[in-house]
């Protein structure tokens, strides 16, 4: 067993671990820290593929901001587990059907003589001048920049979508603008007025 | 490719790292310490008081004096807490902020890990600083502690995408995700670094810095006026001093990596003069002095000032910005942008 080869069975047990517990964790908080968990170890095992662009991205993007925000929003719930297990058996027949297509999707890419190791040669490692990144970026923008420029747009579309369908102005509310409040100058609040003393300085001291 | 089991050359580069890992956390540490005193004295004499001047000469042994203290003091655990995340918290703040460290060069050829693609590191590990505080905050099973976990996410969240936005800007300039060719790229004297051509990107950059690290006046994460001391409060010993250590850590990481992005890093200012680790110690001194003196001079944001200058403030002008040097170096003047 050569030293790469170690390093993924460890990874790929830390991986293959942190998925079981994401789904059998009872509380929600410990399964998106094992989901966590996954996104990082699977960082790894892109690394051991020369992914360095994709695995860093995977860490940047998933572990430090979706989920992140995930556990904002499961951290928020009051979760009944009780109430969640009600619908186990009903959901069942629906849930193995799915899982039992995804096994056969998966069997047939796998297991298929298409895809086996013998059939993909290894790939020749990259000297280490090599820029993942660079290479990535050259291929985004010229080759598949129509296809990168289309999924950016459907990206877009969505967030708007996401924004228009969850948007309520509601008419109560007691919504303030930072924005004029920051803009809000001395003279706008405070005037400054000359009068004369009501009482003779000295008179009326010790009285406050 | 190396086999396992004894291999000696295999523990040599191990023994090696490690050495040379520990040649870079322990100065650090020592930095951390005396930042703290730095802090102490200098927000002092902006106050006109004196600071910390009891321990060793001038104070000077302050740092180590608090730092024995937090050491011998009990870490209380709640009683309602999450004890195993509770542990894990200040561990989570801290890996990251020490992690980042290794592809931070000091000179052309003091680095740990010189790796290709070393700023997307730096920005990918210290995304995940976050994970400690709110699972702090989360574990503790206190309402203080939450509000200061979910102050401290949101905000956190928000200025990473404008920090992120700044640092493409820099990257656009050096056409490289190196931190040492970053720096080679604005050799020439002090009118070639990155601070001038993207000055606005400088700016938001180093604003969001002072968020990202929580510091005044975007300490909304703490407030101690609002809710005690935010995500940390159930802390106390040794797991408090951890934080600590990572906050202050961080803050040491984004002075330097200002100094290194837009200050020119270890680069001389003047022809003249040879190009040293000096000017990068000195560098990052100077931003460090103003993450200081922003803590002594501005009152704390309201949080939802907070939002709107990340969101409707920073991100558009760093998307602007962006666009203002990809357009410029298309024309004849693409040489300012470098």
């Amino acid at each position: 067993m050569t030293y790469t080869t170690a390093i993924f069975y460890f990874f790929a047990a830390i991986l293959v671990f942190a998925g079981l517990r994401v789904i059998t964790a009872r509380n929600p908080v410990h399964a998106a820290l094992f989901l966590v968990l996954a996104f990082f170890t699977a960082a790894g095992l892109w690394i051991l593929l020369e992914a360095e662009f994709l695995a860093i991205t995977l860490v940047l993007v998933y572990v430090g901001a979706v989920m992140v925000l995930f556990l904002f929003v499961v951290m928020m719930l009051d979760i009944n587990l009780d109430k969640l297990r009600e619908g186990f058996w009903d959901y069942l027949p629906i849930a193995g059907f799915v899982s039992v297509l995804l096994m056969i999707e998966m069997a047939l890419i796998l297991g298929s003589r298409h895809f086996g190791l013998d059939v993909m040669a290894t790939p020749e490692p990259h000297p280490a001048d090599y820029s993942n990144t660079k290479e990535l970026g050259r291929l985004l923008y010229s080759d598949y920049v129509y296809a990168f420029e289309l999924a950016a747009v459907i990206l877009l579309v969505a967030i708007v979508a996401a924004i228009a369908l969850t948007l309520r102005r509601r008419k109560d509310s007691k919504y303030i603008d930072p924005a004029e409040q920051v803009k809000v100058k001395r003279n706008d609040r405070l005037r400054i007025i000359k009068m004369k003393a009501t009482q003779k300085p000295g008179a009326g001291e010790g009285g406050a | 490719m190396e086999s396992v089991g004894m291999d000696w050359s295999a523990i040599q580069t191990v023994a090696w790292t490690l050495i040379k890992i520990m040649a870079l956390v322990m100065p650090l540490m020592l930095g951390v310490a005396y930042l703290t005193y730095a802090e102490r004295k200098v927000i002092g004499w902006m106050q006109v008081r004196i600071g910390p001047n009891r321990v060793g000469y001038l104070g000077l042994l302050q740092p180590i004096a608090d730092g024995l203290k937090l050491l011998m003091k009990e870490i209380i655990i709640p009683a309602g807490a999450n004890k195993s995340l509770f542990i894990l918290g200040p561990i989570l703040a801290i890996a990251p902020a020490l992690a980042a460290w290794a592809v931070i060069p000091f000179s052309d050829t003091l680095v740990l890990a010189n790796i290709n693609a070393g700023l997307l590191y730096v920005m990918a590990i210290t995304s995940m600083g976050v994970y400690g505080v709110i699972i702090a905050g989360w574990a503790s099973n206190s309402k203080y502690a939450f509000l200061g976990a979910m102050r401290s996410a949101a905000q956190i969240v928000s200025y990473e995408i404008a920090m992120g936005f700044a640092l493409v800007g820099v990257l656009m300039a050096a056409q490289s995700l190196n931190l040492i060719d970053i720096v080679q790229g604005q050799s020439g004297g002090a009118h070639q670094w990155y601070l001038w051509p993207l000055f606005p990107l400088f700016l938001v950059y180093l604003i969001s810095g002072v968020a990202e690290t929580n510091r005044a006046p975007f300490d909304v994460a703490e407030g101690e006026s609002e809710i005690v001391a935010g995500f940390h409060v159930e802390y106390s010993g040794m797991a408090f001093a951890v934080f600590f250590l990572a906050e202050y850590a961080n803050i040491i990481l984004v002075a330097t990596l200002t100094s290194l992005l837009f200050l020119g890093g270890w680069l001389s200012p003047v022809p003249f003069l040879p190009d040293s680790i000096v000017w990068l110690f000195f560098k990052i001194g100077f931003v460090l002095f103003l993450f200081l003196w922003f803590r002594a001079t501005f009152p704390r944001y309201r949080y939802d000032q907070i939002m709107r200058l990340g969101w409707k403030v920073f991100i558009p002008i760093t998307i602007a910005w962006i666009v203002v040097v990809g357009g410029m170096m298309q024309t004849p003047y693409g040489y300012l942008f470098h």
